[in-house]
């Protein structure tokens, strides 16, 4: 049976939500699977709305919009109220805790609450709590991993700042290892 | 076949345009197809070409047939409002038979309309859209990979009938990323005899122009030109057949919607319902022949369009009204749901085609 | 028998279309005596705007686009950006280059596209039959202005020299006429110096030549000729209203 996982990213402007997206959909591309990355798009203004759908498959792609998302991704009370409701039964829904008081009250679905923020803040990579949460949805995720992390952060990561390839693998790593 | 990347769909029509050997674009921003503007500035330079950003899209057409009468490949961009403002400068590349590509990244409207995908510009398109009688040969892609692939094929269709291809894309299409494959093939190149390369006091002068102020040399060159028209229409007609072979009802869409009823249609599948689609690629010509074929198997038709129903009428001359023709639509910027779209199907399929 | 007295080479044998004692004649006939004599023929492109010279492309031998009303700058924008080998030029009368087309020749001064444009000013639009211009003077009767150009309700003419004036990117702007030999003999030095910038790669030329119209101004030739310097000069002032590389040379 041919496997598909639709993502849906959602935030503020300026969390790095396309970018987040955008580097689950070069790994799954570098692994040979279909993706397409769909960004909601509007007036351009910092610290508004965005948010991403990210589908990577094993078969071509029909619809390129996430409305029912296999796995969500909120990393702003906004977007949970939005979208928790759509995430499929059985889905993944993963809360960035710090900036997120609010309990997911679904019981159909698995919920993981990481508190990306702060340790983006402890860690002092404090601009990097979206690939926290992307490290932790790389372990709960059937079928993703760690595999692939670096070839898909140099394609994502401008040239200019090559340096920050390390401290992305950094934050998916902690990500990936929290327990929470 | 070169190594595969993630481009948006703005940007692998800017990138395929180079490659296809167009080395002058004129631009003027407007959401959503400003990356195609934005990719330009930043390659142009670099490839000893030009990006200019006009002073308005009436300019920026009008910069385009100044290139084209050069002989040389020109492309502009813009999304359904300035496409408006395009519609006087199309019409005089039309008059004056010269090859050019105009890419339409549509949105909502009418008037400012929204900034969300639309394609409520159908009939803009593939009618003319400027005054007088003429066509554009406008193709819809439906993926990013045919962002680019259509973008070679419009260049070359351009030249090959010295007339303007148009890229009738949505603000979906524009904006999403999926893997690419650019490459350009073999690029043709066709005379240009009638180009203003300057006399070089060696020729009779060439005139680009679109004025006959006899009406009987009007009226002939109306005629020959519709006979190219004709000559299109037998030759270059694009579509995609998909579950067709047994299909009762056939879904027709274009652009992201076709992507929305293929879901619609698997799952319509997976419960027994038989139903596939014709999906035009070339929205001008029109896919006539194999919808008025389909039109003696298949029971009924459903048109999943975001527009008030403007292809619906193109779908029901093709068929000669022969079959019932029900229209699946969203507008404003919204996009049909899957969903939406199955209980179209199924509606349908419990009328028996009949309501 | 010697020859006196010929028409220029780049002239075509075409009998232009215009009315008995248009300028127009004129203006064509100086714009190619300057292709002559610079040598530039066979690399001129010219942009044909619309209104009563929409056919110069029949009269002059260079290769020739027809431009949309208004569109000639942006036209031979896209000419010029093709092979800035050529030589691009545009002729356009009032209605077009200073109604329709502002913004085009604006903007393609403001670039300092590296053109030459020929700029018709007769007051009026000639084409269509004689109705109001931005340029039409105020007071004028025209017919779409019967009862005199009021500017409490329809504005003022547009200068276009003194506008141009001040957008940096213009290179090269002056005002002349054709209503005297003397004029007519500046007219050909400024159209001639338009070109040779535009050779040299100096930048946007803008020639305004005061011109008549004497069919839709109800005059006979000799007295439009007359009113040019009675009316028109006064309002729109000969001379050079920018050079910057004469502004250069003077620092």
């Amino acid at each position: 049976m041919s496997k598909s996982c639709k993502l849906l990213f959602a935030g503020f402007g300026g969390q790095g939500i396309l970018f987040a997206g955008k580097f689950l959909a070069y790994k799954g591309l570098i692994e040979d699977k279909q993706v397409s990355w769909l960004p909601s798009y509007g007036p351009e203004m910092r610290g508004g709305t965005a948010n991403c759908s990210v589908i990577i498959s094993d078969e071509p792609i029909g619809s390129p919009i996430v409305d029912a998302p296999d796995v969500l991704i909120a990393m702003n009370l906004p977007s949970l109220e939005k979208y928790e409701n759509a995430v499929v039964s059985g889905g993944k829904i993963f809360i960035d805790s710090t900036l997120i008081d609010k309990k997911v009250e679904r019981t159909d679905v698995d919920v993981y609450y990481i508190p990306a923020t702060q340790m983006a803040y402890d860690n002092n990579i404090k601009t990097l709590a979206n690939m926290i949460i992307t490290g932790k949805v790389l372990k709960e995720v059937e079928d993703f991993s760690l595999d692939n992390i670096d070839a898909a952060l140099k394609k994502v990561v401008s040239a200019r700042k090559i340096e920050l390839l390390g401290v992305n693998e950094t934050a998916i790593k902690s990500g990936y290892d929290y327990e929470g | 076949m070169s190594e595969k990347v993630l481009m948006k769909g703005n940007e692998a029509i800017a990138e395929a345009a180079i490659l296809a050997g167009c080395h002058h674009y004129f631009g003027y921003p407007i959401t959503p197809q400003t990356e195609v503007a934005a990719y330009m500035a930043k390659r142009m330079p670099k490839i000893g070409g030009t990006f200019l950003q006009a002073e308005s899209e009436v300019s920026a057409i009008n910069m385009v047939i100044g290139v084209a009468s050069t002989g040389k490949r020109v492309m502009t961009s813009s999304s359904s409002p300035g496409v408006s403002l395009k519609a006087e400068g199309i019409s005089y590349l039309a008059g004056c038979d010269l090859p050019a590509v105009v890419v339409n990244v549509q949105r909502g409207g009418p008037g400012l309309g929204g900034i969300q995908p639309s394609q409520s510009d159908y009939f803009q398109s593939v009618k003319g859209g400027g005054h007088g009688d003429y066509h554009n040969i406008v193709l819809a892609p439906a993926s990013v990979q045919e962002m680019a692939s259509l973008t070679f094929k419009a260049f070359d269709l351009a030249d090959k009938y010295s007339m303007v291809s148009m890229i009738l894309a949505d603000g979906t299409m524009g904006q999403m990323m999926e893997p690419v494959s650019l490459d350009a093939g073999e690029v043709n190149t066709y005379e240009k005899p009638w180009a203003l390369t300057g006399t070089n006091c060696e020729r009779k002068h060439n005139i680009v122009n679109s004025l006959y102020l006899k009406p009987e040399a009007l009226d002939q060159k109306n005629f020959e030109r519709y006979e190219k028209y004709k000559t299109i229409e037998e030759n270059e007609v694009m579509y995609e057949e998909y579950l067709m072979d047994d299909a009762e009802i056939c879904v027709v869409s274009f652009g992201i919607t076709a992507r929305v009823a293929k879901n619609a249609i698997n799952e319509a599948r997976a419960k027994g319902v038989k139903v596939g689609m014709i999906r035009p690629i070339t929205l001008w010509p029109f896919p006539k022949k194999v919808l008025n074929e389909a039109a003696d198997k298949c029971k009924a038709f459903i048109s999943v369009e975001m527009s008030m129903g403007q292809m619906i009428e193109d779908i029901e001359l093709a068929i000669r009204c022969k079959k019932p023709v029900y229209l699946c639509n969203r507008v404003g910027g919204m996009i049909p749901t899957p969903e939406e779209v199955l209980a179209k199907i199924d509606e349908v399929n419990e009328n028996g085609g009949a309501f | 028998m010697s020859v006196v007295f010929e028409k220029p080479k780049s002239l075509t044998d075409a009998v232009l279309h215009y009315c008995p004692g248009c300028t127009h004649g004129i203006i064509h006939r100086l714009v190619a005596e300057v292709i002559d004599e610079l040598g530039i023929e066979g690399k001129t492109i010219g942009v044909a705007p619309v209104g009563c010279a929409v056919m110069a492309y029949d009269y002059f031998t260079c290769d020739f686009v027809q431009a949309a009303h208004g569109r000639a700058p942006a036209v031979a924008t896209g000419v010029k950006r093709s092979d800035p080998s050529k030589i691009v030029f545009t002729y356009q009368g009032d209605g077009d280059l200073a109604a329709i087309g502002t913004a085009e020749t604006v903007h393609s001064a403001a670039r300092r596209e590296n053109i030459t444009v020929i700029f018709v000013n007769n007051a009026i639009y000639g084409m269509t039959g004689g109705q109001m211009a931005p340029t039409t003077l105020p007071g004028q009767v025209t017919q779409t202005s019967p009862y005199g150009r009021d500017v409490e309700t329809v504005g003022y003419p547009v200068k276009v020299c003194e506008l141009l004036s001040n957008v940096d990117g213009a290179a090269y702007v002056e005002r002349v006429a054709v209503n005297n030999v003397k004029n007519v003999k500046n007219a050909k030095k400024a159209i001639k110096k338009a070109f040779q910038n535009q050779i040299e790669g100096k930048g946007f030329s803008l020639i305004e030549v005061v011109s008549t119209c004497p069919t839709n101004w109800g005059m006979t030739p000799e007295k439009a000729l007359e009113w040019v310097d009675e009316k028109m000069i006064p309002y729109y002032p000969l001379g050079v209203y920018k050079d910057i590389y004469a502004e250069e040379e003077a620092k």
